[in-house]
This record gives C-alpha cells, sequence and structure tokens, in this order.
C-alpha cells in the first residue's frame, strides 16, 4: 500500500444519526458477535482438535493436555514440505507471468490508439464471464498433445494470462495523468521505458492489490491442479491434502486438522498480520 | 509507414503474449468444447466422427444431467439470496460502532482466504454422523441422530451450508465499502424529515448499494457453477448423485469415464448458462440499475 495509509471513511467526524445507542446498540453488537462465534467455528474446532491428543477430539475439557504431536505425525505421514515447495514455485511462476503479460497488455490497451484495439479488449473480457474452470476437459487435451501432464507449467499455463489482471491495470493506467507520459518522452524516452518509469511505479498499490489476490486464489486453487498433477514431484498442497486425507490409512480427525491447518497457515498468518492490506486488496480488486 | 500503422504494430506486439495465451486456452478451447459436442468420443482403434446431435440426444435422455442440473439449481437457489442477505446483514453491522468490530470484521472475512478443501475436511467432521460436531450439538438438545452427508434429504443442504458460509464474508467486504462511500449528508438530511432508521435503509442505503448488489449479485451466480472443490471432499457426488453439480458431473464424465465428446457437449451447456448470465448482466440490469 502507499507510504501514508488511506483516511478510513468510517471515522467519520461528524455523528451519523442513525448510528445505535443504548440497548439496541448492545443487541446488534450481541448479534454480530455471535454471527462471528458461529463464523469462526469450524477453524476454532480445527484448532482445538490439532492440538490436543486424539482422544480429546470430541470430548471438550478444559484440563485436557495439549500436544503438538499431530503436526509431527501428519508432516511425517506425507510428502509435506515437497508440497509446499510446489505451491511456492506455482504461485510465483504464476505472479510473475500474469504481472509481466498484465502489464504490456493493459499499457497497449489504454494509451495506445491502434486498429483493432477495441475487438482484442472485448476477445480478453470474454475470459471474465470463461473462467478456465470450465474449460477443463479441452484444456488437459491440449497439454497432453504438447506432453506437459504432471508439471507445475502445466497447472500455470491456463491461468497466466488473466482478463481480470489486465482489466486492473488498464483501469489503473488510465488515471496516470497523461502530461507525464508526454513529458517523459520529451526527454528521449521510449515506451517501454515510459512504461516501467512512469506507469508501473504509479500502479503500486493495484500491483499489491492483485498480487495478493493471485496469491491467494493459486494457492487455494484445487480442481485444475488435481487433473493435471499424478505424482509427488508436480503436486500442489491442496491436491496433496487432498490425497493424504482421503487415504485409507484410517480416518484420524486430529492428524487431519493439523494439515488441513497446516496447508492454511501460510495465508492465514499474512492476513491475521496484514489484516487491512488483505480486505483493501480485495476490496479494491472488486471495484473497479 | 504511418503513424497509425507503427501504433496498430506496438499495440499488438505489446497484446501478443497475453493474447496468444487466452487464445490457447480460453478461445480455442471454447470453440473446440463446441465442435467436439458434435464428433464421437474418439477410441483406441476407432477415430472421432461426425455424430451430429448424438451428444445431445445422449443428455436429454440422461437422468444424472438433469440431477445435475436441478442440484445446480437448488444450489443457486440456496446459495445466491442467503449470502447476499448476509453479507448486507455483516457490513451493516461492522459498519456501526459495535464491540469488537475489528475482530467481528476479521471473522467474516477468514473464509475467503482458506482453501476451500482445506476448510472441507473440517466441515465433513463437522456433519460426520455419531460423534460429529453438529451430532453432539444435536444430542444435546435431544434431537435425532442424522446421516447429514448420507442422506438423499440433507447431503445438498449441507454443501449448500459450507458454500453460504465460504463466500459470504468475501461479499461483506464490497457492501463494506459502499456504505462507507454514501455520503453522511443524506443521513442527516434524513434524520431532519424524521426517517426511520429503516426508512432510511430501504429508501436510501439500499437502492444506493445496487450497483454493489449487482457486482455481488453476478459473483455469486458464477460461484454457484464454480464451487465444486468441497464436493470432492464431503460427498464425491453422492449419495446417489443427490450433490452432483454441473461442473462436477463434468469432471465425472471426462475424468472418470474418459468420455471427452458428452463432457464437451456438458461444458457447451456450462458455456451456455455463462453467457446467459453476461446477456443478463449487460444488456438488462446494467441499465435497470440505479447508479450514483
Amino acid at each position: 500500500m502507499s507510504a501514508a495509509p488511506r483516511p478510513q471513511p468510517m471515522a467519520a467526524t461528524r455523528p451519523d444519526p442513525y448510528a445505535p445507542k443504548g440497548l439496541s446498540l448492545t443487541l446488534e453488537s450481541l448479534g454480530a458477535i455471535l454471527l462471528a462465534l458461529i463464523w469462526v467455528l469450524p477453524l476454532a474446532y480445527a484448532v482445538w482438535a490439532a492440538i490436543h491428543p486424539a482422544e480429546y477430539t470430541t470430548r471438550f475439557e478444559l484440563t485436557a493436555p495439549l500436544t503438538l504431536d499431530n503436526f509431527t505425525r501428519a508432516w511425517a505421514a506425507a510428502p509435506f514440505a515437497r508440497y509446499f515447495l510446489n505451491t511456492f514455485i506455482l504461485v510465483t511462476m504464476i505472479l510473475a507471468f500474469q504481472l509481466v503479460l498484465g502489464t504490456l497488455a493493459a499499457y497497449a490497451l489504454a494509451r495506445q490508439d491502434f486498429w483493432g484495439r477495441d475487438i482484442a479488449f472485448a476477445l480478453i473480457l470474454a475470459q471474465l464471464m470463461i473462467m478456465p474452470d470450465a474449460l477443463i476437459v479441452e484444456n488437459y487435451r491440449t497439454l497432453a498433445r504438447v506432453n506437459l501432464i504432471d508439471t507445475i507449467p502445466a497447472i500455470a499455463l491456463p491461468y497466466i494470462a488473466s482478463a481480470f489482471g489486465i482489466f486492473l491495470l488498464r483501469q489503473t493506467f488510465k488515471t496516470v495523468p497523461k502530461e507525464l507520459d508526454d513529458a517523459a518522452r520529451v526527454e528521449g524516452a521510449s515506451p517501454l521505458q515510459v512504461l516501467m518509469r512512469v506507469y508501473v511505479p504509479l500502479a503500486k498499490p493495484t500491483y499489491i492489490a492483485y498480487g495478493l489476490v493471485s496469491v491467494s486464489y493459486h494457492w487455494n486453487n484445487f480442481l485444475w491442479p488435481l487433473l493435471v498433477t499424478n505424482s509427488v514431484e508436480s503436486r500442489p498442497l491442496t491436491v496433496g491434502l487432498q490425497v493424504f486425507s482421503s487415504s485409507d490409512q484410517g480416518i484420524d480427525w486430529a492428524v487431519i486438522c493439523a494439515a488441513t491447518l497446516m496447508t492454511s497457515a501460510p495465508l492465514l498468518v499474512g492476513f491475521l498480520l496484514f489484516q487491512r492490506q488483505f480486505v483493501q486488496s480485495f476490496m479494491r480488486a472488486g471495484i473497479k | 509507414m504511418t503513424n497509425r500503422a507503427t501504433a496498430t504494430i506496438h499495440g499488438w506486439l505489446l497484446l501478443l503474449p497475453a493474447m496468444a495465451c487466452l487464445a490457447l486456452f480460453t478461445h480455442w478451447p471454447a470453440v473446440a468444447s463446441f465442435v467436439d459436442s458434435f464428433m464421437s468420443t474418439p477410441r483406441a482403434r476407432r477415430p472421432a466422427r461426425f455424430v451430429w446431435l448424438d451428444n445431445y440426444e445422449q443428455m436429454l435422455a440422461d437422468p444424472i444431467f438433469w440431477k445435475a442440473m436441478a442440484n445446480n439449481l437448488w444450489f443457486a437457489m440456496g446459495t445466491i439470496p442467503t449470502s447476499i442477505a448476509l453479507a448486507l446483514l455483516m457490513a451493516v453491522w461492522v459498519n456501526d460502532r459495535i464491540a469488537g468490530r475489528t475482530l467481528v470484521r476479521m471473522a467474516y472475512f477468514t473464509p475467503t482466504i482458506l482453501p476451500m478443501i482445506a476448510v472441507a475436511n473440517i466441515w465433513l467432521f463437522f456433519f460426520t454422523p455419531q460423534y460429529g460436531l453438529l451430532e453432539q450439538i444435536v444430542g444435546a438438545f435431544g434431537g435425532r441422530s442424522t446421516n447429514w452427508l448420507g442422506s438423499q434429504d440433507t447431503a445438498l443442504y449441507a454443501v449448500t451450508i459450507v458454500a453460504i458460509w465460504k463466500e459470504a464474508g468475501f461479499f461483506m467486504i464490497f457492501y463494506l465499502a459502499a456504505l462507507q462511500a454514501i455520503p453522511p449528508s443524506l443521513g442527516e438530511a434524513a434524520a431532519i424529515e424524521g426517517a426511520s432508521r429503516w426508512t432510511y435503509f430501504r429508501r436510501i442505503q439500499f437502492p444506493l448499494l445496487m450497483p454493489t448488489t449487482l457486482f455481488v449479485l453476478i459473483n455469486a451466480v458464477i460461484n454457484a457453477f464454480r464451487m465444486v472443490d468441497h464436493i470432492f471432499v464431503m460427498t464425491r457426488g453422492g449419495p446417489d448423485n443427490a450433490t452432483t453439480l454441473l461442473l462436477f458431473y463434468i469432471y465425472q464424465v471426462g475424468f472418470g469415464f474418459w468420455d471427452t465428446a458428452y463432457a464437451a457437449a456438458l461444458t457447451c451447456v456450462l458455456l451456455a448458462l455463462l453467457a446467459l448470465v453476461a446477456f443478463v448482466q449487460y444488456g438488462w440490469l446494467e441499465r435497470r440499475t440505479h447508479y450514483r
């Protein structure tokens, strides 16, 4: 985000005549907190099961002994270290390509006037409706033809050109004052230099917002990675977790909960630490 | 060379990498699905041949297809209005100065960033018969034991609830942003006129939130056809196809039975539904929505 945090508009200096007071505020708070408790219940339950011995999974006693045993057993039972590495490579690869491809395309759409631009824009926006998930059958055939099945690039390829990212960056580039562009050109900068020195630095908040959304999306993505991977070397965390929890090693909920928390932990910790950036990023990405 | 021609070359060169990827993984597969839906599935010694509408005739006679369509419709009708209404309620609450506002907002938003495949495991246990959490709560109140995910009557409700839980907090933040953008002078003016809080919400806040509602609605509709990850963990489409959604059925036909031609025909149905959503959005709703 930008150096100076954006002022929160809700900290209104003028009093809101419709703000609840007294009893109605208490009732509203109770309702909101009750709903919040219901909302965190599954996660809180997973934490409970993961940090207690298996016999306390369904027995809730405050005196239950704490243990990290479930985590060590989950970590030893499946190659989670490799899955973490695969997911890390995957989200980095996707984001890097999305940013480069998106920046170039968005610059052309925002600031170049050329033949066919509107048609190109419409063709790009089509991806907003036809999400890659709907095209799993044909995309699988394409990747099988070029022998890429069961590789990390195969998971990444259908996503590296993102209509959503191009659209978001185009809207941001359009707000850059034309004078800055002209001034840089008068100084003798080439179009690519103008892009790198003027547009990209000014769009930094958009890049951060899009980056967070993209990383969370692909960290959590499941269906496509499930289809194109079938070995430990290429499987991301989500698929690895599914293979782990559905294998016939007997259902040990405590260990499954520990594995579940492990796979979600990096995003969850990032969210708890940078809560405001996360919420603002998802918001910025949604409201164009 | 003219200026315009140079600009055209530059423009298309910049677009080329992104357009090539989109053409390969969005435009081409969409067209290929359409073409393949009129072909037969290629087998070992029998290449694909043109079969005209055979796949679609098979679809019309396929009870599982109709079951998947009906399930998806119920899933959509269960998730869309409920998650939008909950999102609006959450946003109104979090927008007021209630106790523990930051923590409450965090609790609502957390499901958004968790992997669906991971939380589905937790929900699976939540719904497990005999010793699952829900069973214990129902038992504590003297209720009857139910196999929530194993019964045809309740399984679809169970996966619908998980979907609502996952997406309501995501939609909340858009309402929250929109609520905060409403000028405070409107509230002051309404208060001077003596409008009740409900009137203020119904006549001023809610109409001003219409563009947000439209945006959230479109997202909710697309999600209703896209969210299948939890099905893999919780029910695998069962019991007896009670929770088979359209995309899950495409997966089963395409990658379980390897009937790619029939899967292509099913894909075309999904694409047609998504196109219908786009058409309704741009052609009809946009004109009827009140913009600031």
